[in-house]
């Protein structure tokens, strides 16, 4: 056998051995995350079914399984969700239209940061639960307030994150877009827009973060639905099953919200220069 | 033709960085503004492109004021300045916005191809290299097809293969349209390859010291005794408009061939 035969022999084996490795790795990863709660999950399972302990005050996943079917199979869990859903879309609508208009303002003209800024650095030292007691004395006990409180969590990482990445866009760039002569709103819609993109959405996801931290603080007062009233009324009726549960559902709501957000922002943001992207780097310039 | 009269620049913190500036450039001409750090010759630039309003004196294209960027005069600035978020081809076609999308896309492609950059239409500019970049930044300025090209130390930050290699194909490009063209640099063999007429310029206030024509045929053989002539010629004027500034390592003694660059 001649030696070129022998290395095309060998080729196809080479070639093959790399690719599978990559695409185990990539199935590989994620799962090693979850191997550590769920040997932790059926290590307590196991615990609770050899009656080594009784499992009242910490469920076992199955109990909490159960309850979770309960809670779906009367409704009750879908209206729950809903109605906090709701308060969070619109608590984070609210803040996220009036931080970016204010931090987009605040960013762009001088006079006006040096106006408002030192106010909403003020106030956002507040830590924003003190808010309740008043927001409840203006706004009444029911959807408006909690909806006020939600929109102020969401408003300052918001309004923080535009008026950053509005002062950080660079002068050499703009100066591109005076050089081909763009009008006012084409210099916003070609260039300053896409220059704080990767910034914004940094701020919509910390804006949204916080507002599902803020919604259970908003349905902790008072609340007669909503994840955060499940939470409470566990903890007066003893149902440590329940709380769990609807603490699983805000993860998954959270991480579900937060996924969308990236996964609608990902297409525009193709063109970022990331270090985690090297590897594609190299690949395109081979 | 392009005229500058009387031009001057006084910042708003008293630097005079230019003063009574005047010359003109002919169709097709290739001029070369040449001098220290802080001699005003981007200041210049910068007045004639529009971005920047001179405080005195006036700037005219074929008898038109310059007082604002005009569609008829391109820049490119010492970094390539190329917008992330649109691929290469885009960003080429950036200064066609008044014209239907195909024919954007035609002329941006001819133009990336003209820099032999054809295959990179569709890349990111983080996926180019620094010379890469900078071909780009060039097709992006020429496809609008100014009458004015004003190069603002475009080369500087490349080395030195790379840049005698842009240099090279600069004056393939200009050889398309010969657009008039001025370009601020301070590496006197490249003035000397691609001007026809090198200015140079001295500080405090910022003005034009010295004239000297660069007569050679072209393509120019950066070997040649001409050459060598009329780069002596540059550097003696370098060193006289220095006289009397406070550099002295660098006006003490007659620069070597290699010593071209001058900061």
């Amino acid at each position: 056998m001649t030696v070129v035969s022998m290395e095309a022999a060998i080729e196809p084996t080479k070639a093959q051995t790399p690719a599978r490795k990559r695409s185990l790795a990539r199935f590989a990863r994620p799962m090693l995350g979850l191997l550590v709660p769920v040997v932790l999950a059926a290590g307590w399972e196991f615990v609770v079914r050899m009656g080594w302990s009784t499992g009242r005050l910490v469920p076992p996943p199955s109990r909490i399984y159960a309850e979770f079917e309960e809670l779906a199979r009367s409704g009750e869990l879908l209206r729950h969700v809903t109605v906090t859903l709701l308060r969070v879309a619109a608590g984070f609508a609210v803040g996220t239209i009036a931080g970016t208009v204010l931090g987009a303002i605040a960013g762009y003209s001088t006079m006006v940061r040096r106006l408002v800024d030192p106010s909403l650095q003020g106030l956002r030292a507040v830590p924003s639960i003190a808010w309740i007691p008043l927001f409840i004395l203006w706004l009444g006990i029911f959807e408006t307030s909690k909806v006020a409180l939600i929109a102020v969590g969401v408003f300052f990482p918001i309004y923080l994150g535009v008026m950053g990445a509005v002062l950080s866009v660079d002068r050499k760039i703009v100066e591109v877009g005076r050089a081909f002569r763009l009008s006012g709103p084409a210099m916003v819609r070609r260039i300053l827009l896409p220059a704080v993109l990767p910034a914004y959405v940094i701020a919509l996801r910390s804006g949204l973060g916080l507002g599902w931290m803020f919604v259970i603080a908003a349905e902790f007062m008072g609340a007669s639905e909503g994840l955060g009233y499940l939470l409470i009324d566990g903890q007066q009726l003893g149902k440590p099953a329940e709380i769990v549960a609807a603490i699983l559902a805000f993860a998954v709501l959270g991480k579900i919200t937060d996924w969308m957000v990236a996964l609608a922002a990902a297409p525009f943001l193709r063109w970022e220069d990331r270090f985690t992207r090297q590897e594609e780097v190299v690949d395109v310039e081979r | 033709m392009l005229n500058v009269e009387n031009v001057g620049k006084t910042y708003p913190n008293g630097v005079r960085a230019l003063e009574g500036t005047s010359f003109t450039v002919e169709p097709g001409e290739i001029v070369a503004v040449i001098g220290g750090s802080g001699c005003g010759k981007s200041t210049l630039l910068r007045a004639i492109s529009g971005l920047d309003r001179p405080t005195r004196g006036r700037i005219a294209l074929d008898g038109e004021p310059i007082t604002a960027p005009h569609e008829k005069i391109g820049i490119v600035f010492q970094e390539p300045r190329l917008l992330p978020w649109l691929t290469v081809a885009d960003n080429v076609a950036f200064g066609l916005t008044d014209r239907p999308m195909s024919r954007r896309r035609h002329r941006a492609a001819g133009a990336l191809s003209r820099v032999g950059l054809g295959e990179k239409a569709g890349v990111w500019p983080r996926e180019l290299s620094g010379g890469q970049a900078q071909r780009v930044a060039l097709a992006r300025a020429l496809v609008p097809q100014p009458e004015v090209l004003l190069l603002d130390e475009p080369f500087s930050a490349l080395d030195a293969f790379t840049r005698v290699d842009l240099q090279d194909h600069l004056l393939d490009l200009w050889a398309d349209l010969r657009p008039m063209m001025i370009l601020v640099t301070h590496d006197v063999d490249e003035a000397i390859v691609l001007a026809d007429r090198i200015m140079v310029m001295r500080s405090r206030p910022g003005h034009i010291f010295e004239e000297i024509r660069a007569d050679i045929a072209r393509p120019r053989d950066r070997n040649s005794a001409a050459f060598d002539h009329v780069k002596s010629r540059v550097l003696m004027a370098l060193d006289r408009s220095l006289v009397g500034e406070r550099v002295p390592e660098m006006s003490a003694e007659h620069p070597g061939t290699g010593a071209a660059m001058w900061w």
